[in-house]
């Protein structure tokens, strides 16, 4: 597998924009993939978080395992925390449709 | 392609069981109660308990009928006995004619036509331990790998399921299908963001109803106005580092392996091509448990990150632990350690053989942690209202 040089950490794909942790990851600590600058850790990062690899630009679609998991909020810096406090989902979003006809909702 | 074979139950109709249970099964919920009672006085039978069965319509109704039928004529299952009140929308003897057209062996009794519960029970009792008896005649026998359908499942996901247990399952899953067996994917609403990659191993048909499944999901969300984020992933999928449907189902769909994929089903349909199967069930585990297993699933493997003790009635439940920590602090719970992938100890090929080997340990009679424990969880996927 695709490891961090300290195994700490595993990127899925190379070209993907995320990287799971394996342990609890402090923040600060650098982790670098195959030779590239390594990534410094804007927070702690839980085992099983991920974290990105590079910026992601705001609205980007995010990449794990060379698929799109998602969508960004905001502008990512690399290193930063990825999760639902800046991505979302691009399906399964129903709250996006189009609103309901209330006026025929509360008809009796 | 191997040799391997497990010691199975041949039944009449063709299919092989693991297990030689003797099933009680209410045909309504007004049933239950006499239902418990019968198990009481005969504890060797398995007895079910369910809040469904009347006043139901439909696609929903035909449904619920159909997993009942299913489950009951799952060969796991030696016979069954049906306990229907008597004014029932899922009338108890239309059940039983729909479990006997599959070839298994069932009789039935009404609360009502019997003149009360006292009776009933007593009624039950003699029938119960009269199919005990006729199942206990039934012996194990060689059976070939090919004869198993294997339900696969994730409960409780987290950031290591798509890294460790998963892709191990995956791996057995294609030891299953090169044996000629069938394995079942499903969860659908796990899918979503993933459909594609099945998709591409699919003829047109199949693709197509695969689409069709998933538009479904996001259908409903659309209709509920709703993002699944939050009942799904759930809140501890978030904790355990999901982010989003599409990074659970891109995890999820692993399970399945890599072969063809052969077929896609409804809800408690059983699978007329074997090999690799998609069934359309929520990812609710007790519901899509009962609803691969009313589809024919002999043994189902369950993987978990964040640590669940399910388990079928009727069926053995392989737990996969994604992640060592859960293991440990779980271990009465949990069968199989893939957290050992990314702990370095073992190769993803060498986790994915150790199931395998449960699948047919298991079929030949080993009681996973689940069976042992005693687990008898059951529930069947609602598709409409009760009226």
């Amino acid at each position: 597998m695709p490891l961090s040089e300290d195994g700490a950490a595993l990127r899925l794909m190379d070209d993907d924009d995320v990287a799971v942790a394996l342990r609890p990851l402090a923040a600060g600590a650098s982790v670098r993939f195959g030779g590239g600058p390594g990534v410094s850790l804007a927070t702690a990062i839980p085992t099983g978080h991920k974290f990105a690899t590079r910026p992601i630009a705001g609205g980007a679609l995010i990449r794990k395992y060379g698929q799109v998991i998602g969508r960004a909020t905001g502008p990512i810096a690399a290193g930063e925390h990825v999760h639902v406090h800046n991505v979302e989902g691009t399906r399964g979003r129903g709250d996006l449709a189009e609103p309901f006809d209330k006026l025929r909702m509360t008809r009796a | 392609m191997s040799d391997r074979t497990f010691l199975g139950y041949k039944r009449a109709n063709g299919t092989v069981g693991v297990r030689n249970h003797v099933v009680v099964l209410p045909s309504v919920m007004c049933a239950n109660h006499v239902v418990e009672l019968i198990g009481r006085k005969v504890p060797d039978v398995i007895t079910i308990g369910h809040p469904t069965g009347c006043s139901q319509v439909g696609a929903d109704f035909e449904q619920t009928k159909r997993t009942m039928a299913g489950f009951a004529a799952n060969p796991n299952v030696a016979a069954v006995l049906i306990v229907g009140l008597g004014c029932e929308t899922n009338e108890s003897k239309a059940l039983a004619e729909e479990i006997a057209a599959r070839g298994q062996r069932v009789e039935v009794i009404g609360i009502q036509e019997s003149g009360g519960t006292t009776e009933t029970i007593a009624r039950g009792v003699a029938i119960a331990q009269g199919l005990l008896r006729e199942a206990a005649a039934h012996e194990r026998t060689e059976c070939p790998v090919s004869a198993l359908i294997v339900g696969t499942e994730c409960g409780g996901s987290d950031g290591f399921s798509g890294i460790t247990a998963n892709p191990a399952l995956g791996y057995s899953s294609d030891r299953i299908v090169a044996e000629g067996g069938t394995v079942i994917l499903a969860e659908v609403p796990e899918l979503v963001g993933a459909e594609h990659l099945l998709a591409a191993r699919a003829t047109e048909p199949v693709a197509a109803k695969l689409y069709e499944m998933i538009e479904r999901v996001e259908a409903r969300a659309r209709a509920m106005h709703v993002d699944i984020r939050g009942g799904n992933p759930t809140q501890g999928n978030i904790a355990g580092g999901l982010t989003t449907i599409e990074e659970k189902s891109l995890g999820a769909a692993y399970k399945g392996g890599s072969t063809a994929l052969r077929e896609v089903v409804e809800y408690a349909e059983r699978p007329s091509e074997r090999g690799l199967v998609v069934m359309d069930t929520p990812g609710q585990d007790i519901e899509q448990l009962t609803g691969m297993i009313a589809g024919g699933a002999q043994v189902v493997v369950f993987t978990t990150g964040r640590g669940t003790p399910t388990g079928s009635p009727i069926a053995p439940v392989i737990k996969v632990a994604t992640n060592t920590t859960m293991f440990e602090r779980m271990r009465e719970n949990m069968d199989v350690n893939a957290g050992t992938i990314v702990d370095g100890s073992r190769t993803l090929e060498q986790v994915g053989d150790e199931i395998f080997d449960w699948i047919i340990e298991a079929a030949n009679g080993r009681e996973p942690a689940a069976e042992a424990l005693g687990f008898r969880d059951f529930a069947i996927n609602r598709i409409g209202p009760s009226f």
